[in-house]
């Protein structure tokens, strides 16, 4: 008897607007956790404030029901809703460090949601409650603990305090919006081990959206599949990851990079439709290279495949060639002697406070080396002092073996143009207010270049990266977050450098996307000859791309070895522990 | 090789609300922004060709003083016996020219203090903005009068004191705009490839705060326009007998009960001028914050 169901769920933009999602059914047993997976602006979001009874500003529910214990929420007054928020579904947001009032300790937080409704009657029994609940999500119950403000915990301890409160009350439902993206893979770890313990052991039906395969592999009973504001397949976890029956969810599963480099990446074209623009028919087939006239006539209605499992389109289990990639082939290491950057105990420190100790690594020519660390492990600050953006080090980076000054402004205009630097952000790293194109000129005017070269040079360099020349009369806002990076990659190459620092760039972009842009960097890593800074947390991403891997924590390279051996043979214990705490979508042959 | 994402069409990029030309398309959608620009297009049409409309000369005598049915003088004499409508349509230029001038004297000083602060963060931050904020503790008019009243009624006093005083308001709000756009990542790109303090300052940051400086240098137009009339009425006109709203209402106070147009029209006129720039400012604050934007599409 399944505690929460979704019945042919309908959101609109308010007022006439197309919908965001559509025809959505989803049944949770107790216990029971399920998977709700999509890339940005697929609607799953939409559908877990719904089951909150809730719809954003400007956004309405149109048609269908969600009822939890057979209480329709869709229908309550307010004052019944606030009451059945917490008390019958209850929601962990995304960003702890957000959602927690951050002028109140969390004790009296989590005492103001048990007094709300009420909980166990007498303030004794609410305090013992509170007590309980804290040692459930393995935190202190300690009056000295819960007298801390939120910005005295860790990002994981935080998270834990805000599932605290959302199962404080016991719910029958939780619905987690991606609640350990921002957290650290160790503490990801945990928080999911959490999670999945409490939802057994108390029979709560959770909702866990996320954009996360490998999160959802190892953490979900079962798994739904949204895209362009449907679900397209839902099945058991193993059903599906085994045997994906629709072609984008066989795509999401080929672009979740893999570790043991038994399969390469693969990204997908174009994007999923936004409200309003989607097609008549199956939403994916303008991507789908098996679609036929068939596809574009109707949405495929619903054909279970096998038991439990059920997907929307017209040939399920059709394998899209180009999904299946070999293995990960990526030219082997090169000898030290042809360094193109060496770092010399190099040690940065942020206003006096050392954050980066005595680091010596290489970077061969035409060799990708991937720096790979937790948040706080200083590999952001190492890769800023090399781009000339940290000034705070000494010991010695030489490029191509002449030292380099500290700031980017003291560097001769040569050294600045051979050394590039990509940011994380794409959203971020363009100028709003200036054209794709004069963005990707400016290096070269800065060098000297006259305007019809530059402009030449930039429409060569917009094509290598997969756009056009057209490219360059758009601005930033113009362009899907791929496409940014991509101009952002361009801008970085049209130097022609030596040396391209990459800071942790696909972790704002979804996964497809993200696979797309680690392709084009392989590409162009091999194409160019170019030596490559490959700064990530995402250590399955690095079998994709590095030949050679430095794990760094608090400031330290704890192992630097050949990716294969870093990944397969890890010989340190951290690196080990990193290894065991990510999570990995499976490979089934 | 690898794929493409779809291109997406979007309105013009110079249409989102923060670029200050799709600030004014939308905020001239919007009733207030277009009774404010009536207003002010009419006012300072009637305050630059007003003197070739006027019937006397700006100083000519024409009857006996305080009159209001006078021969030849449609709204009769003021205190010295003066045209009154002669008056007031020469009376206008002066408080435009001085109150756009130090206006803009403010901005770009206000400007560049603001993106420098912004821009160097700590010690020259401090410095700058503490000495603003000493600035800002001492009343605007009254610092208008010390030094109009030690070095004298000149426009170029009247211009620097307005403006140096407007300076640190302005000088905040840049500020406060920069800092966010300063933390970008373009900024530190722009860095990485060696561009000039100077360059970054004009070419990466300051495009991306002339949304809210445009609502601003309107606030601070409405501002300077009240205390230079507020001046003129206190004396300190640029010279003693020339014509000037400000002064006009002075002048004329004491026979309001028997000639009230002497300090009615410039009232009115310098209350229109106010209420249209302030309109103006207004409908573009609510373009950049988005309100209003499904009326004004």
């Amino acid at each position: 008897m399944p505690v929460l169901v979704i019945d042919g769920l309908r959101v609109d933009v308010a007022g006439d607007g197309p919908d965001i999602v559509d025809e959505v059914n989803l049944e949770i047993a107790p216990g029971e956790v399920v998977g709700l997976v999509g890339e940005s602006g697929s609607g799953k979001t939409t559908v877990g404030l719904a089951v909150l009874g809730h719809a954003r500003k400007g956004v309405r529910v149109v048609q269908g029901s969600v009822s939890i214990n057979g209480r329709e929420m869709l229908t309550l007054k307010p004052q019944q809703l606030r009451q059945a928020r917490g008390d019958l579904v209850s929601y962990v947001p995304q960003d702890p460090s957000t959602a927690l009032n951050p002028a109140l300790r969390i004790g009296k937080q989590l005492m103001e949601v048990l007094e709300y409704h009420d909980f166990g009657g007498s303030d004794q029994a609410r305090r013992d409650r509170v007590d309980e609940v804290m040692a459930e999500v393995l935190l202190p119950s300690s009056r000295h603990f819960l007298r801390r403000y939120p910005h005295q915990l860790s990002g994981g301890q935080q998270q834990r305090v805000g599932l605290a409160m959302a199962f404080a009350c016991r719910p029958a439902v939780i619905v987690l919006d991606e609640p350990t993206t921002g957290l650290d893979v160790s503490t990801q770890a945990h928080v999911l081990e959490t999670v999945r313990d409490l939802c057994r052991r108390h029979g709560v039906a959770a909702l866990y959206v996320t954009h996360d395969l490998a999160v959802v592999a190892n953490l979900a009973d079962r798994v739904a599949v949204m895209y362009a504001g449907r679900v397209v397949e839902s099945g058991p976890t193993t059903s599906l990851f085994d045997n994906p029956a629709h072609p984008y969810s066989r795509h999401l599963i080929a672009a979740a990079p893999d570790i043991t480099g038994q399969r390469a990446t693969v990204g997908l074209a174009g994007r999923a439709p936004s409200p309003g623009r989607r097609p008549v028919g199956c939403a994916f087939a303008p991507r789908c290279e098996l679609a036929t006239e068939e596809c574009t006539t109707a949405f495929p209605p619903v054909v279970e495949v096998a038991a439990g499992h059920e997907v929307r389109c017209v040939r399920p289990w059709t394998v899209p060639a180009r999904t299946e990639a070999g293995p990960v082939s990526l030219p082997g290491p090169t000898a030290p002697a042809d360094a193109t950057l060496v770092v010399q105990s190099v040690s940065a420190s942020y206003v006096g406070h050392r954050v980066v100790q005595d680091i010596d690594l290489h970077v061969g020519k035409g060799e990708c080396l991937a720096l790979v660390g937790e948040s706080g492990s200083g590999k952001t600050t190492l890769s800023r002092a090399i781009g000339g953006l940290h000034h705070e080090w000494k010991g010695q980076i030489l490029l191509a073996g002449v030292p380099l000054a500290h700031s980017a402004r003291d560097r001769s205009v040569d050294q600045r143009m051979k050394i590039q630097y990509v940011f994380q952000n794409p959203y971020s790293s363009l100028n709003p207010r200036r054209t794709v194109g004069d963005s990707v000129a400016r290096p070269l005017m800065i060098a000297g270049a006259s305007k019809a070269e530059a402009a030449d040079a930039v429409g060569e360099m917009l094509s290598r990266v997969s756009l056009t020349g057209a490219y360059a009369h758009r601005y930033p806002d113009q362009l899907s977050g791929g496409e940014r990076q991509r101009v952002a990659i361009a801008r970085a190459l049209v130097s022609r450098p030596d040396l391209l620092v990459c800071d942790e760039v696909t972790s704002a972009l979804d996964v497809l996307v993200q696979a797309a842009i680690v392709e084009l960097l392989a590409d162009l890593q091999r194409d160019l000859g170019l030596s490559m800074l490959f700064v990530t947390h995402n250590l399955p991403l690095v079998r994709s791309i590095a030949q050679r891997v430095a794990v760094m924590a608090a400031g330290h390279i704890v192992e630097l070895d050949t990716t294969v051996q870093v990944l397969s043979e890890p010989k340190e214990e951290y690196t080990r522990r990193l290894l065991e705490d990510t999570p990995q979508v499976p490979v089934y042959e | 090789m690898t794929v493409l994402d779809e291109p997406i069409l979007l309105a013009d990029p110079a249409e989102t609300a923060a670029s200050p030309r799709g600030m004014w398309r939308t905020a001239l959608g919007l009733w207030r922004t277009r009774v404010g620009l009536g207003l002010l297009a009419g006012l300072v049409a009637l305050a630059v060709i007003g003197p070739w409309l006027a019937p006397y000369g700006e100083t000519e005598f024409v009857g006996t003083p305080n009159l209001r049915d006078v021969e030849g003088a449609t709204l009769g004499t003021d205190y010295f016996g003066q045209d009154v409508l002669s008056r007031f349509l020469y009376g206008g230029r002066s408080i435009l020219v001085l109150a756009v001038l130090s206006t803009a004297l403010a901005l770009v000083s206000g400007v560049t203090i603001g993106l420098v602060a912004a821009y160097s963060r700590g010690l020259v931050d401090n410095v700058l903005m503490r000495l603003m904020d000493i600035n800002l503790a001492f009343p605007q008019l009254l610092l208008a009068l010390v030094a109009l009243t030690t070095i004298g009624p000149k426009a170029w006093v009247i211009v620097l004191v307005v403006g140096f005083t407007t300076m640190p308001r302005i000088a905040r709000v840049t500020r406060g705009a920069a800092v966010p756009v300063v933390e970008r990542d373009f900024v530190s790109a722009a860095q990485a490839l060696g561009e000039s303090r100077f360059r970054i300052l004009r070419s990466e940051i300051l495009p991306n705060v002339s949304g809210p400086l445009l609502v601003e240098a309107n606030l601070r137009l409405t501002y300077s326009i009240a205390i230079i009339a507020a001046l003129g009425f206190l004396g300190f006109a640029t010279s003693v007998n020339a014509a000037n709203w400000g002064l006009m209402i002075q002048e004329n106070k004491g026979a309001v009960s028997v000639q009230p147009w002497g300090m009615i029209l410039p009232g009115l006129a310098i209350a229109l001028l106010t209420v249209g720039t302030g309109l103006v400012g207004d409908g573009l604050a609510r373009a950049a914050a988005g309100i209003d934007r499904k009326k004004a599409t």
